[in-house]
């Protein structure tokens, strides 16, 4: 399972980066609804997040969309290039991950790509 | 069930997101996304189909009249030719809807309406006209294009005989031929850019828009949200937002359209009568994040009023909003507090528009 991409039905992608620590990011589905981008709000290094539960919240010119966390776990590191450049979500969304999530315990149920594609059609 | 104007085949084409407005299925943006379609309008040209708004016509010899009874500002001394902006209130003071007002001859008006406030126009209007004058409601037999932006002038130039363009912000020129449609032709718009809106009837707007959009200047389709950003950027108040049939006029920082020299007019005793303790200023935000509308704004822990729109501006770069707050705290340089989701953030009170050409 190393280094797959799996997905959450609230458009969030998941890379585990080993057993307890993963990348998370919003799909390239979640920018194109959002449209462009203007804001990001994240949390800090060392936050605990919930399986489940919003963690950030993203900004289009449009609207505001909550990000949920698919973990269980401790935010250990932030992608602080998406606070002044949060168009980098747009232009590249799987490069551009938000936070990474260590000491994972817990997660939710998440889809492969094949079934986040149907998800998505 | 939403109508389709004309021109939804096309917006489709283009790639619009299609959204229900106002009772319309109308682009929220286009392929390009709201940021460039803004900035679009800001340096080079953008086109907005704008069919949803609500035209009427009052006909005959009381037609100014009644123009003059049911709007707050002063139309007696225009001239043939000229456009007019007036709120129109209720006999409390309360605004029923701001309009356009075009004067196409002795005892001849157009009048513009918003589209999510036209059968309640209709409705109010109906009740207080008296006297020799024909109403009639022919939203439905007119389509409006607004162009909008620097390069709009040379682009209606490659498709009309250019000397008979309308010079003069809020003016127009009707049967004029663009593109071999009949059109009247105004040099207003809702963007805070030179531009024009184009009116014609619904059967000829596709061959205008693919005219317009076939001249090859840089000119892309522009949605509702840049629509919207535009004028908030600008400055410009927005019916239900800014204003509505709780807030005056003079409230809303419409007082130079409101008239209490002109004679009588409906809500006119209210108006004068009232003592205005709110007023709507611009907020720059200057914490992180947005603020949209109905975010309540603090002192300290004093509630002095709530922001009526709020969206980041792609142009001047940076988010804004617009509140109606205690008249004592509206100084330039205020500093404030907007709760945003639960969290405050820091704003500064600025002055309006945010951008100015």
């Amino acid at each position: 399972m190393n280094n797959e991409i799996l997905y959450t039905d609230t458009h969030e992608w998941v890379q585990f980066l080993d057993e307890t620590t993963v990348r998370i990011g919003l799909t390239d589905f979640a920018q194109s609804e959002l449209g462009d981008l203007v804001f990001v709000n994240l949390p800090e290094e060392g936050d605990e997040l919930t399986a489940g539960e919003t963690f950030a919240d993203v900004e289009s010119v449009k609207a505001v969309s909550d990000v949920y966390s698919p973990v269980t776990g401790e935010v250990s590191k932030v992608n602080e290039d998406l606070l002044d450049h949060p168009e980098l979500i747009n232009s590249d969304p799987m490069e551009a991950w938000l936070i990474e999530v260590e000491n994972v315990s817990d997660k939710e149920n998440m889809l492969t790509e094949e079934e986040y594609k149907k998800l998505i059609s | 069930m939403e109508k389709k104007t004309p021109l939804y085949e096309r917006h489709l084409e283009y790639k619009g997101k299609i959204v229900p407005f106002a009772g319309y299925l109308l682009p929220v943006q286009y392929e390009t996304g709201v940021i460039k379609e803004h900035m679009a309008v800001r340096t080079a040209s953008g086109l907005f189909d704008v069919s949803h708004m609500g035209e009427i016509t009052l006909i005959g010899e009381d037609a100014l009249e009644n123009i003059q009874r049911l709007v707050t500002n002063d139309c007696s001394k225009m001239k043939d030719g000229q456009v007019k902006y007036s709120p129109m209130c209720y006999e409390h003071g309360g605004v029923v809807d701001d309009l356009l007002i075009y004067r196409r001859g002795e005892g001849d008006y157009l009048l513009v309406v918003n589209a999510s406030n036209r059968h309640k126009d209709v409705e109010f209007m109906k009740a207080h006209i008296r006297g020799n004058v024909e109403f009639k409601d022919i939203s439905d037999d007119v389509a409006l294009l607004a162009l909008q932006g620097p390069d709009s002038k040379s682009i209606l130039e490659l498709l009309t005989d250019g000397d008979k363009l309308p010079v003069k912000y809020y003016t127009f020129v009707d049967n004029l031929t663009v593109a071999g449609v009949n059109c009247l032709v105004s040099r207003t718009g809702y963007t805070g850019e030179d531009g024009y809106e184009l009116y014609c009837k619904p059967e000829d707007v596709i061959k205008l828009w693919d005219a317009l959009m076939a001249t090859d200047k840089g000119l892309i389709p522009c949605g509702l949200g840049a629509r919207d950003t535009l004028r908030m950027e600008a400055g410009m108040p927005l019916y239900g937002q800014e204003m509505d049939e709780n807030i005056s006029p003079i409230e809303a920082g419409l007082g130079f359209a409101v008239k209490f020299d002109k004679g009588d007019f409906i809500g006119k005793e209210a108006l004068m009568s009232k003592e205005v303790s709110r007023k709507r200023v611009g907020l720059e935000i200057t914490g992180r994040g947005i603020a949209r509308e109905h975010c309540e704004v603090y002192i300290g822990d004093k509630h002095i009023g709530d922001t009526t729109s709020g969206t980041h501006c792609p142009y001047i770069g940076k988010p804004v909003a617009m509140a109606l707050l205690e008249k004592e705290y509206t100084e330039i340089g205020t500093q404030v507090e907007v709760e945003v989701r639960g969290r405050r953030i820091t704003a500064e009170v600025i002055s309006l528009p945010f951008y100015k050409r």
